[in-house]
């Protein structure tokens, strides 16, 4: 499986890219990193699934499993300081930007040590200072957000990108539209990396998309690309020159990744039948699983043996473990917490919205 | 020194104090440069801050408030100018769910200091869908402040203080006082949140009045003191956070009070008001809480039918004479 040329689908800037393009990673070293950020994903949700299945978790929660590349091959080709906005299905993003296991754990058991404190749970999940400015709950709802922090950017004059992750059922919200245009007109450095499992929640997205989506984001002068989004080092390829490109002004960027959710829209949403069969699970799973395959071309490249790959998902899946078991035992937030961090300043807002505390500054 | 300037006028100088003394504060919003918006609040800013701080956008609510909280987030202080207040309905995903949550989501770690300056007020002959007071929809948001300014010295306090807070702040011009001046010193000074102001002290009945119904208290207030009756009017000046203390304290001085806003009167910012008097003074009050606030009617076009569903000083006055004679309170 050699990194396979993403299929260029047209755009008015097509022509300039190429000199400033740096060369996909090239290196055993990245490839590496992205095979064990790969697995790492996977194990974080195989342990995400066993603690709802075993009713050790509150609430839902949406598996990422099946997608990884897309997540590493994107994240793989940003620095700490470019920014991502994430999805209710999360934790893929938030593991390939940087984030540690035992805070992630923490945060969907509405532990104090979770990146959020347990207040923000797994759709939620924000990790700043790898530049992850958050998950969100509402279906397309962090677009503006992306797109925003990419004006900011170029207000500061700062070169840092911004990915804005989104799935196929997400580029029905009209609010895709809106900002594509601005961020069009005024050229920011965002690239919309939607990520097209097939399923808007419990439905066939061809039942309920017309056109395609390139064509979508063509209609505002966008360049957009398609790739095979089970392919990490086709998406990682793409990635590195769409993000070298955006870094020197040369944004939006509009990049569909075919991929498969391999569970359900959520946990329990276990009796797919009537919107899927059995058949297309298994033929994605054993025959385009991103690990699998990415894993062979290693071994056949000799970069790793069999048993290398057996050894990373035994010490990963082990780590994860461990994560799991430290979380279960980490202390929920004090009740005096629930009213912290509702307002930037106010150390606690019930007193401050009647009057009786004052903020800082006001 | 003090001079008359208009309430447009005091925004203007506030935005352009806040944009001078920090870089990363900008505007943007539809026709927020040249045009200076369709009231010319803005005015003349583009062309002391160019067209990078002073960003005109397309007609897409959503796109620019959400694209302010995203610039909010990542180090830049945006100013969204949303033309009419009855464009709130439009925004509502982008305030609610995501300004006014990021903080307490994230555990304290991000946070969106943006303004959203709108406005409010009926009698403009603007009818149903330019002419709505809907201060009371996101003061009920936990993590949203809400400035409710009542004259052109308040508006510039208040807008300083807004620009330079590090939450969504949401603040609400009265449409109809654009042009109305006030003394406002040139010195810079700034309002703080959550300190009511009281415009005039009285013994018998207190008044409190938010935004445009401000200057409906105070006009009958005067006429009141005319008849021997010592109306106290005070302004919140910030619904979120509400100095309650205040208004509390005045009832138990008074033992009436009265509620005005512009606001609907159903499930808004007078039953909330009135619920607090009547929890915290309960003992000192002589006469149940009035409250006056929009009529229960999407707003009509025609002027006849228009001027009726907005409180007026002779309504307010009105009330207060029942309440302090002690009359019977209307049933319906």
């Amino acid at each position: 499986m050699a990194a396979q040329a993403a299929k260029k689908t047209g755009g008015s800037r097509s022509g300039k890219e190429g000199g400033a393009a740096k060369a996909a990673k090239a290196n055993t070293e990245d490839y590496l990193r992205m095979y064990r950020q790969m697995v790492k994903i996977r194990a974080f949700e195989d342990q995400a699934n066993q603690l709802y299945l075993s009713a050790k978790m509150p609430g839902l929660t949406h598996m990422y499993s099946g997608q990884e590349a897309v997540a590493v091959g994107i994240c793989e080709a940003l620095t700490d300081e470019d920014r991502i906005t994430s999805t209710h299905r999360g934790h893929g993003h938030c593991v390939a930007k940087g984030a540690e296991f035992r805070q992630m754990f923490c945060e969907l058991l509405g532990r104090e040590e979770g990146y959020c404190r347990g207040k923000g749970g797994s759709m939620h999940i924000a990790d700043q200072a790898h530049g992850n400015l958050g998950a969100n709950a509402i279906v397309g709802g962090s677009m503006g957000i992306a797109t925003g922090a990419a004006l900011s950017a170029k207000l500061q004059g700062s070169d840092f990108v911004t990915v804005c992750f989104f799935g196929d059922g997400a580029t029905a919200q009209g609010l895709w539209y809106e900002v594509m245009n601005m961020a069009a007109l005024w050229k920011l450095p965002v690239i919309y990396a939607c990520e097209n499992n097939g399923y808007s929640e419990y439905t066939r997205t061809d039942e309920i998309a017309a056109g395609s989506l390139t064509a979508r984001a063509e209609a505002f002068g966008i360049e957009a690309h398609r790739v095979d989004g089970q392919e990490v080092l086709a998406v990682n390829e793409l990635a590195q020159r769409l993000v070298e490109r955006a870094r020197h002004g040369e944004g939006p960027f509009f990049v569909e990744l075919d991929t498969y959710r391999y569970h359900g829209h959520h946990v329990g949403d276990i009796n797919r039948d009537y919107y899927r069969s059995k058949d297309e699970e298994a033929e994605w799973k054993e025959r385009r699983d991103p690990i699998v395959n990415f894993g062979k071309w290693l071994e056949a490249e000799g970069i790793l043996s069999a048993d290398d790959l057996v050894a990373i998902g035994d010490e990963i899946r082990a780590e994860a473990e461990a994560a799991v078991a430290y979380a279960l035992n980490a202390s929920y937030p004090e009740a005096g917490e629930v009213d912290m961090h509702v307002f930037a300043g106010v150390d606690h807002a019930l007193p401050y919205i009647d009057g009786y505390a004052k903020g800082a500054g006001a | 020194m003090t001079r008359e300037i208009t309430l447009s006028k005091a925004v203007n100088e506030a935005i352009a104090e806040e944009m001078r003394r920090d870089p990363s504060v900008f505007l943007i919003g539809e026709d927020v440069a040249e045009a200076g918006t369709p009231f010319k609040v803005l005015s003349g800013l583009v062309d002391e801050f160019g067209p990078e701080r002073v960003i005109d956008t397309p007609i897409s609510e959503p796109g620019f408030v959400g694209m302010a909280v995203g610039a909010a987030m990542t180090g830049t202080r945006p100013i969204v100018d949303l033309m009419f207040g009855d464009f709130l309905y439009l925004v509502m995903d982008q305030l609610c769910n995501q300004a006014a949550k990021q903080h307490y989501m994230s555990g304290g770690k991000l946070s969106v200091p943006m303004v959203l300056r709108t406005n409010l007020g009926a009698t403009r002959r603007s009818a149903a869908q330019h002419s709505q007071s809907l201060h009371a929809l996101v003061a009920h948001i936990p993590g949203l402040k809400v400035a409710m300014p009542s004259s052109a010295y308040e508006a510039k306090g208040l807008m300083k203080t807004a620009i330079r807070d590090d939450n969504p702040v949401v603040i609400f011009e009265d449409k109809l006082m654009y042009q109305d001046k006030a003394p406002v010193p040139e010195e810079e000074y700034l309002i703080p949140f959550g300190a009511a102001n009281v415009l005039r002290e009285g013994r018998d009945i207190t008044l409190v009045a938010t935004s445009s119904m401000v200057q409906v208290a105070a006009k009958a207030a005067e006429a009141l003191s005319a008849e021997g009756i010592s109306a106290e009017v005070i302004d919140p000046r910030t619904l979120v956070p509400f100095d309650e203390a205040t208004v509390v304290e005045s009832v138990r001085k008074t033992s009436r009070a009265i509620v005005i806003d512009e606001g609907h009167r159903n499930f808004g910012v007078t039953g909330e008001i009135a619920s607090r008097i009547s929890e915290k003074a309960f003992y000192h009050l002589d006469y149940p809480v009035q409250r006056l606030g929009a009529m229960d009617v999407p707003v009509p076009f025609s002027p006849a039918l228009e001027d009726l569903t907005v409180p007026t000083p002779e309504a307010v006055a009105k009330a207060a004479r029942r309440a302090v004679r002690g009359e019977v309170a209307d049933a319906a």
